[in-house]
């Protein structure tokens, strides 16, 4: 067995025969020319007839991998007329009276090197493009056809690298995956691989030996491993792995853009909880209608100082913009507890989780808040925000953190910067005191948002991170689950939405629970986001309802 | 000549997309010609390999010329090319 790590650029596991791509390898001809007019013509021709090709290919593109990949094919027209490399092109037919054949290559050549020679890893990466829109040129001219693959079977395609235009005219029932020696992960192979859901390993060098042609392989393009004859046990283990990436692609199929409704007819949002701004991509992935929680801790935690309000705003501003619309909650700073960080020089608790935390925190050092405030609003403006604040216990503390919201929007204001009118405000419901009051709550915010884990530890008096206390910790316990309840209808008597972004909205065994309580919105991580979708649409409401509000209330064996 | 800078936000810089739907937004200018400059360096903004060879990146402030045909419009065609696309 032979294992090889390089550089995953396109997820899943993939096991077939190894096969080397094989380039029609026209041997360049290269001499001068009499008529050096029509030798000129003779490009022209075969420069149009490439443009009309990649025409082609942008259409082939826009139907497997869409307009984003279709994009590229219509840039490489472009450069086919490019000023400059038309201009190479004509001198040395012209000038030099060298062969069309020749003349492109060196154009190319030459365009293609000072690419290679920049910087930046994305623009180095277009080196490939003018070879490959040259070669394409060239293999008119001298009447050969592209490459590609000949073989029965289906197979993993090794090749030195593979140019976008050899990608996309590969027949793909006959690639289950790639394997190339160079390539860099902004090329668009890789970028086409994604899009196609094609495991890709890339950057294998000189371990992608020729004598594994026909050799069994198995790539896993999320590790980036290339294992070779694997011995029994690696290989039943990459491909259970295969498996369940197979049935969570087949899951994403059927379910993705499908709405989140019962049989009969109850529809729940599912949003996802995120981490930090690059979780965003996994929330589009596996289809999140928004954003249910975003932690805005990762903010402070990534600085050795407090973090500035154009900072903030950045962060805030892009999690927004790349969510294109969707609904984004995000929870002002919940430190305190078992987090903690240095520089705000909290003094050490005896009960932390009783302590000054989160929004009190905030209260107690209004100038923190105040900064993150403003950020919020100024991100405002670029999608759809809403605001959450945790650890609430009273009424006056919401009160008072409104009170600097609007504080920070009459600033804005009179500073003439841009914000949303329609931001909302709302709160996490974590301690007992909260949904006990959750009726006068109501009143004052846009939304609750349950925090199961938080509510779960101090209704039952239990703390979470003692491994000890396992079996009392116990989140179905009917307190928390009655708590849920009473927050619900609190919330909707009062005309507003209840969510859970706790462990618990992903917990399956709870979703019919939730839908009879009448729960409006789940906020999951993002891998949890189709299976949860998948239980919804198998659940009939009506059938269980009464049955399970029943057992909440008087399940002997639950209490 | 109608000029006006900016900076690029676009986390790639001028990349081939943009750079790409800029050279087909100014052959539809007529009679203008438009040159790019960062730092020393010059580019006829038609020309899409060298636009891209600049090697213009998220930060940099360039400066935008027009010449000829109707200035005015065009710059300020291009300017919104550039806020909505770098």
């Amino acid at each position: 067995m032979i294992t090889i790590q390089a550089k995953g650029v396109s997820t899943g596991v993939a096991i077939g025969p190894l096969y080397f791509y094989k380039r029609a390898q026209a041997t360049l001809r290269r001499y001068q020319v009499e008529d050096r007019e029509s030798e000129w013509l003779r490009f022209k021709a075969a420069q149009a007839k490439a443009i009309d090709q990649l025409g082609v290919l942008a259409e082939k593109a826009r139907e497997e991998a869409g307009d984003e990949a279709a994009m590229l094919f219509e840039t490489h027209q472009m450069m086919c007329e490019d000023m400059d490399y038309e201009e190479s092109i004509e001198n040395f037919i012209k000038e030099d009276g060298l062969n069309a054949e020749a003349a492109v290559t060196d154009a190319g050549a030459m365009q293609a090197e000072t690419f290679a020679a920049m910087e930046d890893d994305y623009f180095r990466a277009r080196a490939a493009d003018v070879k490959d829109i040259s070669a394409r040129i060239v293999g008119i001219l001298s009447g050969v056809v592209q490459g590609g693959i000949d073989s029965d079977v289906p197979v993993v395609l090794a090749a030195d690298d593979l140019a976008p235009s050899e990608t996309v005219q590969l027949d793909k029932s006959k690639i289950l995956g790639f394997a190339t020696s160079g390539g860099s992960g902004s090329s668009h192979t890789a970028i086409l691989a994604r899009t196609m859901g094609i495991p890709a390993i890339i950057g294998l060098g000189s371990q992608l030996k020729p004598e594994y042609e026909g050799r069994e392989v198995i790539v896993d393009g999320g590790t980036g491993v290339v294992v070779v004859d694997a011995d029994a046990e690696t290989k039943q283990r990459l491909l259970k792995k295969r498996e369940e990436l197979l049935r969570r692609q087949e899951l994403l199929n059927q379910l993705k853009g499908q709405p989140n409704v019962t049989r009969d007819g109850q529809s729940i949002r599912i949003y996802c909880n995120i981490g930090n701004p690059e979780d965003v991509h996994s929330v589009l992935e596996n289809d999140g209608g928004g954003i249910g929680l975003f932690r805005s801790e990762f903010l402070y935690l990534n600085c050795d100082d407090y973090p500035t309000e154009d900072y903030q705003f950045e962060a805030y501003k892009k999690v927004l913009s790349d969510m294109d619309g969707k609904e984004v909650v995000i929870r002002t700073l919940d430190i305190g507890a078992d987090k903690m960080i240095e520089y705000f020089q909290l003094p050490k608790e005896e009960n932390p989780a009783l302590g000054n935390r989160a929004l009190r925190i905030c209260l107690n050092r209004p100038e923190i808040f105040r900064t993150q405030l403003r950020a919020l609003y100024r991100a405002s403006a670029y999608g759809k925000l809403a605001i959450m604040f945790p650890m609430v216990t009273s009424v006056w503390e919401v009160k008072e953190a409104k009170k600097m919201c609007e504080q920070v929007k009459a600033e804005l204001t009179a500073e003439g910067i841009p914000y949303s009118e329609d931001v909302e405000v709302g709160i996490m419901i974590e301690t007992p005191a909260a949904a006990v009051i959750s009726d006068r709550l109501a009143k004052v915010v846009d939304f609750f948002s349950v925090g199961t884990n938080d509510l779960t530890q101090y209704t039952l008096a239990c703390d979470r991170q003692n491994n000890d206390l396992g079996r009392f910790f116990n989140p179905h316990h009917p307190a928390v689950l009655r708590l849920l309840k009473l927050v619900t209808e609190n919330a909707h008597k009062n005309g507003i939405w209840v969510g859970i972004c706790g462990e618990l909205g992903a917990d399956l065994e709870l979703t019919e629970t939730f839908l009879s309580i009448g729960i409006d919105e789940l906020s999951v991580s993002p891998r949890s986001v189709l299976p949860l979708r998948q239980k919804v649409r198998d659940t009939v409401v009506g059938d269980v309802k009464e049955k399970l509000i029943d057992a909440l209330m008087s399940d002997e064996n639950a209490l | 000549m109608k000029s006006f800078e900016y900076t690029i936000t676009d986390p790639v810089g001028i990349h081939a997309r943009p750079a790409g739907l800029l050279v087909k937004a100014i052959k539809g200018f007529a009679g203008s010609a438009v040159t790019i400059t960062k730092g020393e360096k010059s580019v006829n903004a038609l020309k899409l390999m060298a636009l891209m060879q600049m090697g213009i990146k998220q930060g940099d402030t360039v400066r935008i010329d027009v010449e000829g045909g109707d200035e005015e419009a065009v710059a300020s065609a291009i300017e919104e090319f550039f806020k909505a696309n770098l």
